[in-house]
Parts: structure tokens; C-alpha cells; sequence
């Protein structure tokens, strides 16, 4: 039997590198062995990928994407389809739960450098992820064609109409396909969520990871393991990601899976956060909700736009700046100018920026969930510009700051 | 890191374990997710028994009900068409329908019926070959059929051919009797299709 | 300003706003989905007084007498006047277009109206039906002002007509709040029995907004059980590898 596998393997070895890969992405990958708490959530966002597509599919069969029929078909799944309840409750939790685990992600990579030198790529892949990942949930939240899901495309498609230049607004009527979002608009989201954008976010998925595994990965230390290298070539400090990380990486798993489950069980709609009271009312193109919001995970980023007055009549800055706040983290391998990775062994300065734009982000996304005041409004333009805030000081106080001597090899507690 | 004093059979305990509980958890998410893909309950609604009224029903006629999405006939057969069929016994396939899957106990017979109301008969109408419908041609030795019909179901797509009791005929390409589904008299009139539970 | 900004980029006059939930308070809704007696008594005048308009159309008979504990036949009976076979969902023979003619506006549908309001919130819509000859049925609400429906379980509660306390606002100008209700002519229910019945009519409504919402809790603990023996084991597991790391 055994004998049977090994022939096999070396036949399909001879045709495909299996082993090889096998070797270079798992059990001969070395990866640092002091990883922390903060490094699980790159194989969780890659198992919450994966079940997106698999509940994705499943739904797809039951769903119409019709605006006639869109809302019923949602009902019909979650009453008549046997165990369509637990299908969709996976989907729409798991769309919020890939926020928070990319969210997550993304700060490690601020708290220790990943984004730095020689690993430009892998975040500016990971930036790529992380807008497919927004596009792709702004396209899926159309389709329960709620209330809430209608007027939150209407609204994020007129952003476009405030393009200047007689672009605007010809721009977002061709991205609905009519003059207001309707069965045209519900019809191609739906082509752009379940095909267009899930074969973009896998592609680079792939890509992140191989850029990843070409590098080698930080560390809370922010050491390069491959500096110190042993007699055999392996490094010191780096242990094979197969077993160690496999192993460690399910006990995330799991503990991660009694989170996701608990709330798919015990409170899918997550106090209105993750499916809004709004969105169960059929989608009425002559009636706006009186409080609209967009979904959590886009609220810093909605209460930027409305934080930016318009100016000559024009929304179009709230959107640039809106845009920019996005963008500006593709270029944050060029922008932070200091030689230390990993925030262990950086100054205060840094520690304070990056604790001051974590709190604005947080704040701004509570702003954005919240209806328009003066004061929130003049909140929401002071954590605005905290954010941005934060770019000119890894821009300028790298300089002055008093970062501690970076030791050779990785340390464990 | 080093290899030493390892406790490989406690590890390979551990593995076990773990990949059978792992196995356990897969299975309880595949399990529901393989499931959603059964009928839901508004095709179980659809498929939903059917009531049948046959009190208009003449003799030698007969009416096509929709059950499961499926044509289920109901046919009243005349007094010439039930003694026509033992003398087809040599010629069908399946005389005494013996294959069970086609026809529920009490249609275990002749006539593939109810005892109670023998000439009418209750039938999917499916070919067995390859699920085509075919047309009931109640005429006794027509031109395409042969001086041998008399009366029954042909099926146009491949030439199959049944008697009046759904019994297929031998040397045609399909294989089984049409099915007799589950059904039972509420009234004199009344039949319900689909559903034969504490009916005598 | 701000609204005009919102409403800008929303794309839409700000006249839509004025319909604003008022602050006002919610009497909270004692539900219990455990309580199949409730739920059934609740189905029971969903049936018979709102299912004359309002549709639940994503609702099945046999689906409500399975998780009632009924059977087919008892629902056929007692429950089903607006259909045929129990599989079928909750319709109704109004056709929109009546609907609009006799009162003003579409009827929603009430599949899922309890996920979309709240219970609170169907408790004290269906509390706070008062007299006011100046709307249309005789009736207004006072958790949604002006509401075009009327007070369908009038014959039960009897009327109802408001106590205002009139007091000065901050600005000086007299205001009127209503306080609490006087009652004009009694129903066939006591206000204490009026009060248990909708709690039963909401407690169904809620049930039907999330027919699976039981189940759903019951699966959770199966879960959660399973998985922390999966964590004990998985990181027995870990530990285990991770002697080697040093």
C-alpha cells in the first residue's frame, strides 16, 4: 500500500512538482519560531476565504439576482432551503469576520515592520486584497436587496458622480447600467461578486503568499532569520512551517471557529452590525431609510466623506479624500523612513503615532455609524486629519526618534 | 530544536486525534452543506400530494395530473381492455410485475391496480428507457402499431412500447413497467396521488 | 447644513426626513419562543386579524404547525382561510392595487417585521392605537403618528383615548405629551388580558421573523461543545510538537 502511494507520488512527481512544492511552501518553509498571538490571522484569513466561496456557491443556487425576486430568494433560502439558515448566516458573518481578521492583519504589519524592506511587495499585494475585498463586499451587500443594501450602493455610486468634468456623473450611470440602482445594477453586481472579483482576490492571495515565501517572514522582532544561518544552511532561528505552524495554526483554527460560530449561532445579526434591522424591508427605490449606514467595516472610511465639506458645490473632495486615506497605506514601505522594523525597538514617537491612528480609525469608524451632528462632525474632521496625521510623522520623525538597538537573533519570552 | 527523547507514539496518538476530530467537524459542516441541495420545503410543498376528482372520468378516457412535476395518468379501463390483459402475458417483458421498485404492494397484480377499483389504473406517466412521456393510443390495430395493439402506450422518442397496464412489451428499448406511484381512494371519486398511508 | 450635504450625496431631496423617529421610548415585549402555547394563541390571531391584509409570504403553513407543535390537520382547520394545502405560504387575495386604493399605501408584507422594527417596537405599535376623529379610520398611533392602518383589534381592546399633560418647552412654547390613555368603551378583553394577547400576537411575530431561530440556538451549543474538545485535543497537539522549539 505504502509502496503503491510512493510510486504514485514519483510518477505525478515526475510531471508536476508536488514534493517540491510541498517542501518549499510547508515542510522546508522556515519560518521565525518566535511568531506571537498577532500571526494567526494570516492562515485565518485564508480559511475564511475559503469557506466565502464555498457558502458563496451553495447560496448561488438558491439565489436569484433579480430585483423582483432578490429579497425573497434571500427568505427562501433562510426558511425553505434545508439548512440554508446556517449557509447564509456563515456568508454574511463570514464577510464581517474577513474584515476583522484582514484589519488585524494589516496592524501586525504596522506594529512590526512587515510592510518595510524587502517586503514592499507583499504588503502592496496585501493592499490589492484588501480593496478586491472591499469591492467585493460592496457588491455582495446589494444583493439581499434590503433597504439598507439599495441605498448603500445608491449612495457609494453616486460618490463617482462627484467626479468633476462632466465625468461624473455619465461614470456612474454606466456602472449602474440605468439612471438609479435597479435590476441592472443588482444583475451585474452579481456577476462582479460571484466570478469577476473571487478569481482577482484568489490571484493574489497566490501572489501574496509566493512573494511572501520568496522573502521569508517578519517576526515581532523584526530580525532577518536568514541572516544567521546554521551549518546546514537552515536558518537559527526558523523552524520548518510544517509541523510547527500547521499545528499551531489549528488551535487558531479553532479557537477562531468558536468566535465565528458563536455569533452565527447565538447572534448572527450582531446588534445590527452585521445585518442591519433596515435590511430586512424590501428595497423601495422612492423611500430612503432614515438613518443610513454603510456596513462597519466601510464606516472610517464613510465618516471621512462626510467630515470634508464640499467645495463649490461639489462633493468631490470628501471623495479624494475618502480615496486617499486608501491609498496613502500603498506607498507606507516608502513613507515610514525609519531603519527599525519592529515596534519593540522604535522610539515613542512611533509607539504614540501608531496608538493615535488606531484610536482616530476606530473612533472615525464608531463616527460613521453614527447620524450627522455639528460635534461629530467636527470630531470626525480632527480623527480625519489625525489619520493622516499619521503618514508625515513616520515621514519626519523617524529622524528624531530614539529607537533601542535591534539584538541579532529573534528572543522568546 | 532538536530531536531528541521524542515521543513519537504519543504524537502519532495526538495526530490521530486530531484528524479525527478534525474528520468529525469537517463531516459537520459538509454534512448540512450536502443537504441544503435536497428539495426544499417549497418543492416538498409542490410535490405535495395531489387530489384527484375521477367522477367525471368516462370509460376508456383518461386525465393526466401533474404530481412532483411529473404526469401521473389516471385511466378508466374498459371491461374488453381488462380481459385483453392476460392474453399479453407471453408478450411483455415483466407479466406478473415482479421487479418491486415499480408498483407498490397492492398493484403487485394483473392489472396493476387497487383490488377495490381494479380497472382504474394510476401510473407516472415515464417511460423507463430515458424519462420520455409517452402517448396513450387506446386504438385497437392501427397502421403504425400493428394488427397485435390492442390499445396502450407508445412512447415517441424511442419507440417503446407498454400495454394498458404500463407492462412493457419484450424487444423494445425499455427495460421496466412504468410505475405505479403511492395513491389511495379518499372517496368513491376522490383519489389522492402520492400518498398510500392507512389506506386498506 | 450637514443634512443637505448627506442628502446630496445620497442624491435625493432632504424632504424625507421630516418622518423621523421621534425618541420616543418602546414598552418592552415579554418574548418568549419557548412558550408554544403563546406562540400558538399568537398564530392564532395572526391569522385572524391580520392575515386578512397583511400576507406573510414567505411563510408555510405546515412550516408554523411543525414548530407549534400542530399538525397539518389542526392548522387546515383552525388556522389556514386564505389557502388550500398546508405547504403553502401565507398569502393574501388583496391585490396591491386595492391595497393603495383603500388605504393609502402598500401593505407590507409581515414575514420578516419583527427583524426589521423589533419586537419592542410591534408591542408598542399595537398598544398605542388611540381615538382621533381627524384620521381617516378614527384611529391614530402613537409610536407611528399617523399610520394608515386601523385599529384592527379595536373589538378586543375597545377604544382608548389619549391624556395629555400640557407643559412649556424649553423655549417657552406650550407643548402637549401624551401621558397614558383613558378608556372610552371596553373591548371583550380586559386591559390586562388585551395586554397578554398581543404580547402572544408579537411573541408569534417574532417566531415567524426567524422561523429557524430555535434550532439555530439548539445547533450552537452542539458546536461550541464540539469544538472545545477539538481545542483540547488540537492543542495537546501543539504542545506536544512544540517541546522541540527551544
Amino acid at each position: 500500500m505504502s509502496n503503491m502511494l510512493a510510486g504514485l507520488l514519483e510518477w505525478v512527481d515526475a510531471r508536476f512538482p508536488l514534493s517540491k512544492m510541498w517542501k518549499e511552501h510547508l515542510s522546508e518553509y522556515y519560518a521565525p519560531k518566535n511568531f506571537n498571538f498577532w500571526y494567526f490571522f494570516g492562515s485565518l484569513a485564508l480559511l475564511v476565504l475559503v469557506l466565502q466561496i464555498v457558502t458563496g456557491i451553495l447560496l448561488t443556487m438558491n439565489y436569484k439576482p433579480d430585483a423582483t425576486l432578490a429579497f425573497a430568494s434571500v427568505e427562501y433560502i433562510m426558511r425553505d432551503v434545508n439548512w440554508g439558515w446556517l449557509i447564509r448566516y456563515m456568508h454574511s458573518t463570514g464577510a464581517s469576520a474577513f474584515f476583522v481578521i484582514v484589519y488585524l492583519h494589516m496592524y501586525r504589519g504596522l506594529m512590526y515592520g512587515s510592510f518595510k524592506k524587502p517586503r514592499e511587495l507583499i504588503w502592496i499585494f496585501g493592499m490589492l486584497i484588501y480593496l478586491a475585498l472591499m469591492a467585493e463586499a460592496f457588491f455582495g451587500y446589494l444583493l439581499p436587496w434590503g433597504q439598507m443594501s439599495y441605498w448603500g450602493a445608491q449612495v457609494i455610486v453616486n460618490l463617482f458622480s462627484a467626479i468633476p468634468f462632466g465625468i461624473g456623473e455619465p461614470l456612474s450611470q454606466w456602472i449602474r447600467g440605468d439612471y438609479v440602482v435597479s435590476d441592472a445594477t443588482l444583475n451585474r453586481f452579481f456577476a462582479f461578486h460571484v466570478i469577476a472579483l473571487p478569481f482577482v482576490l484568489a490571484g493574489l492571495v497566490v501572489a501574496h503568499i509566493i512573494a511572501l515565501h520568496e522573502v521569508g517572514s517578519n517576526n515581532p522582532d523584526g530580525v532577518e532569520i536568514k541572516k544567521n544561518k546554521g551549518p546546514d544552511g537552515k536558518p537559527l532561528d526558523g523552524i520548518p512551517f510544517h509541523p510547527y505552524y500547521t499545528v499551531k495554526d489549528i488551535v487558531g483554527v479553532v479557537v477562531f471557529l468558536m468566535f465565528f460560530f458563536g455569533i452565527i449561532f447565538f447572534g448572527p445579526e450582531m446588534g445590527g452590525y452585521f445585518l442591519e434591522h433596515a435590511n430586512f424591508i424590501p428595497a423601495d427605490p422612492l423611500k430612503t431609510p432614515l438613518h443610513i449606514a454603510p456596513v462597519w467595516y466601510f464606516t472610517p472610511f464613510y465618516a471621512m466623506l462626510r467630515a470634508v465639506p464640499p467645495l463649490f458645490d461639489s462633493q468631490f473632495p470628501g471623495v479624494v479624500v475618502m480615496g486617499a486615506a486608501v491609498v496613502i497605506l500603498f506607498f507606507l514601505p516608502w513613507i515610514d523612513r525609519s531603519p527599525v522594523k519592529s515596534i519593540r525597538y522604535r522610539g515613542a514617537s512611533y509607539k504614540l503615532s501608531l496608538a493615535v491612528f488606531i484610536v482616530s480609525f476606530l473612533i472615525l469608524g464608531w463616527l460613521g455609524t453614527q447620524p450627522v451632528t455639528v460635534i461629530k462632525t467636527d470630531m470626525a474632521r480632527i480623527f480625519t486629519a489625525l489619520y493622516f496625521a499619521f503618514f508625515v510623522a513616520l515621514w519626519f520623525l523617524p529622524k528624531f526618534e530614539k529607537t533601542k538597538p535591534v539584538p541579532e537573533r529573534v528572543t522568546t519570552k | 530544536m532538536s530531536n531528541d527523547g521524542v515521543d513519537t507514539s504519543r504524537r502519532r496518538f495526538l495526530i490521530t486525534a486530531t484528524s479525527a476530530v478534525g474528520a468529525v467537524g469537517a463531516a459537520g459542516v459538509v454534512i448540512p452543506f450536502g443537504l441544503s441541495m435536497n428539495p426544499s420545503a417549497r418543492a416538498k410543498a409542490a410535490g405535495a400530494p395531489v387530489e384527484v376528482d375521477i367522477s367525471k372520468l368516462e370509460t376508456g378516457a383518461m386525465l393526466t395530473v401533474a404530481w412532483r412535476g411529473k404526469p401521473v395518468w389516471v385511466l378508466k379501463r374498459t371491461e374488453q381492455n381488462m380481459k385483453d390483459l392476460p392474453s399479453l402475458d407471453s408478450t411483455v417483458a415483466d407479466p406478473h410485475s415482479d421487479v418491486t421498485s415499480q408498483q407498490p404492494e397492492y398493484a403487485h397484480n394483473e392489472h396493476r391496480s387497487r383490488d377495490s377499483r381494479a380497472n382504474i389504473l394510476v401510473m407516472v406517466g415515464i417511460c423507463t428507457h430515458l424519462g420520455c412521456s409517452p402517448t396513450y393510443r387506446p386504438d385497437v390495430a392501427p397502421a403504425d402499431l400493428g394488427d397485435e395493439w390492442k390499445g396502450g402506450f407508445f412512447c415517441p422518442c424511442h419507440g417503446s412500447k407498454y400495454d394498458l397496464a404500463g407492462r412493457v412489451f419484450k424487444n423494445v428499448p425499455a427495460p421496466l413497467n412504468m410505475v405505479v406511484p403511492p395513491y389511495k381512494y379518499l372517496s368513491e371519486t376522490l383519489v389522492l396521488v402520492g400518498d398510500d398511508k392507512g389506506a386498506a | 447644513m450637514k443634512n443637505i450635504l448627506l442628502a446630496l450625496i445620497i442624491g435625493i431631496a432632504p424632504l424625507l426626513a421630516h418622518a423621523s423617529e421621534d425618541g420616543m421610548k418602546n414598552m418592552k415585549a415579554d418574548i418568549d419562543l419557548d412558550n408554544k402555547s403563546s406562540l400558538q394563541r399568537g398564530a392564532r390571531l395572526f391569522t385572524n386579524y391580520c392575515l386578512s391584509c397583511h400576507s406573510a409570504a414567505y411563510m408555510r403553513y405546515n412550516r408554523m404547525g411543525a414548530d407549534l407543535g400542530l399538525t397539518n390537520k389542526q392548522v387546515a382547520k383552525n388556522l389556514m382561510f386564505a389557502a388550500d394545502k398546508v405547504g403553502e405560504t401565507m398569502t393574501v387575495a388583496m391585490t396591491k392595487h386595492d391595497a393603495a386604493k383603500w388605504f393609502g399605501t402598500k401593505i407590507p408584507d409581515l414575514s420578516v417585521v419583527a427583524r426589521a422594527r423589533g419586537s419592542d417596537w410591534l408591542f408598542t405599535y399595537l398598544m398605542t392605537f388611540y381615538v382621533d376623529p381627524s384620521r381617516p379610520w378614527g384611529v391614530n398611533n402613537a409610536r407611528f403618528p399617523s399610520v394608515g392602518m386601523p385599529d384592527i383589534l379595536w373589538e378586543l381592546e375597545g377604544m382608548k383615548k389619549p391624556v395629555y399633560k400640557i407643559h412649556k418647552n424649553h423655549e417657552g412654547r406650550e407643548e402637549k405629551t401624551l401621558v397614558s390613555y383613558e378608556q372610552v368603551t371596553p373591548g371583550k378583553l380586559s386591559p390586562v388580558e388585551f395586554r397578554d394577547s398581543v404580547t402572544d400576537l408579537v411573541n408569534y411575530l417574532t417566531y415567524m421573523g426567524e422561523p429557524a431561530k430555535m434550532e439555530r440556538q439548539r445547533w450552537g451549543v452542539v458546536a461550541l461543545i464540539f469544538l472545545a474538545i477539538f481545542f483540547f485535543v488540537a492543542y495537546a497537539l501543539k504542545k506536544e510538537y512544540w517541546r522541540d522549539v527551544h
